[in-house]
């Protein structure tokens, strides 16, 4: 659909789609991201994440590594499977933190990796290191 | 002489840094830890203590005049000295000479150790050439921070892209720490940006960013001379993004339009 361009929606809001099992963690990651103007999509797992990418791709996937049905990695691996090695942006989430998981992030397609439990700051800038900011012209 | 005053007086004449009276969140969050320790009721019971002895002057200078930073903080002048600084620099100036860096507010090292993986990352691109990394501060306890390289969870994760975090650090318990190569590349030394900088010698790109601001019109005028006598001709002075030198300098240009990169004109920097 083409856009058309009026003076409200010059600009466009980041879709971000939210993957993790936990309910609490998909509502904490969403305010955050709402309240720093970014449009949010949550998916309870690998599977419903990527069923939602082929409707709607999203700009990045914050997807969290440990879930049932179809893991993190899987859902990756599919991602980069479908739709190529940039799109969408994915930032991999974990409670594991050694320096192996994050090699294995990023060879199987991950453009970042955050260590849970996160914040605003890191979440937030980590976006905009991908030069993600809420709001994209 | 209020406490409030009698304190921002002292941080003034020691570091140049500016207090105005919207500041008093600053004393009573960063000098509340001092205060606990010494057991007086906040900054207000602090200042008459602070009057004979050094040390406490120090410690409150240096808990005042901490900055909080970041890795590859504002990705821009980054990308600028790889693909426009260097480049320009090893054309002007061929021979085998290093090249000489200075963090000039380096506080804990993210942004001296940021400028180390990029020199690393540029490899054959430096045609050869060395890297001296200088990174100083008013601040001892930050230095001592910069000189282990050990940075936490929180702080590896900010700014840092996850490939480099894996080729530059490893692991040591929660904490994750800059491999010795790079550690190797910078030097770090506790410096009052006040003072004589000739000692120093002459630098190819100095870093001091979101530093001016907190300083007056005059302290910020005798930070640029003194920061652009220490630049090589052609050398290239990188300020923070909110940071002008528009009335305060006359010896400094933008480089190519941006608003955080400036250069001495050759002319200017002969007489320097």
């Amino acid at each position: 659909m083409e856009a058309v361009m009026t003076p409200t929606n010059q600009s466009v809001a980041t879709r971000i789609l939210v993957v993790d099992d936990s309910r609490v963690v998909r509502k904490v990651a969403r305010r955050i991201l709402e309240e720093a103007g970014y449009d949010v999509a949550e998916a309870g797992d690998g599977a419903q994440a990527l069923a939602q990418c082929h409707v709607t791709l999203p700009d990045v996937v914050l997807l969290d590594w440990n879930m049932p049905v179809m893991n993190g990695i899987d859902c990756l691996r599919g991602l980069r499977r479908d739709f190529g090695p940039d799109e969408p942006s994915v930032i991999l989430c974990t409670t594991e933190n050694g320096a192996d998981f994050i090699v294995s992030a990023i060879e199987a397609g991950a453009q970042e990796y955050i260590m849970k439990p996160f914040d605003d700051a890191i979440l937030i800038g980590k976006l905009e290191q991908l030069g993600l900011t809420g709001r994209r012209q | 002489m209020t406490s409030f005053e009698e304190i921002a007086t002292l941080v003034k004449s020691r570091s140049g840094l500016t207090l105005g009276p919207d500041k008093t969140y600053l004393l009573e969050t960063r000098l509340e830890a001092i205060a606990r320790r010494l057991g007086v009721a906040g900054y207000e019971a602090l200042a008459p203590l602070l009057r004979h002895d050094r040390l406490l002057q120090a410690e409150v200078v240096e808990a005042l005049t901490t900055n909080e930073t970041l890795f590859f903080r504002d990705t821009r002048p980054f990308d600028h000295v790889r693909t426009v600084g260097v480049p320009r620099l090893l054309a002007g100036r061929p021979g085998n000479a290093p090249l000489r860096v200075w963090s000039a507010a380096a506080s804990t090292g993210q942004e001296a150790y940021s400028l180390a993986m990029l020199f690393s990352e540029m490899g054959a691109a430096l045609c050869g050439r060395a890297v001296q990394i200088l990174g100083t501060d008013i601040a001892r306890i930050p230095l001592a921070r910069a000189r282990e390289g050990l940075y936490s969870q929180f702080e590896v994760q900010r700014g840092l892209p996850a490939r480099m975090l894996v080729k530059y650090f490893r692991k040591e318990d929660e904490s994750w720490r800059l491999i010795k190569p790079i550690r190797d590349m910078v030097e770090f030394r506790e410096w009052n940006l006040l003072s004589d900088a000739g000692s120093l010698g002459r630098f190819d790109i100095i870093f001091c960013r979101n530093v001016l601001i907190y300083f007056d019109p005059p302290t910020k005028s005798r930070v640029l001379e003194m920061l652009t006598a220490r630049l090589v001709p052609g050398g290239l002075l990188f300020l923070g993004a909110a940071e002008s030198v528009t009335g305060l300098t006359s010896s400094l240009r933008p480089v190519g339009g941006e608003h955080f990169v400036f250069e001495v004109p050759r002319v200017a920097a002969t007489v320097g």
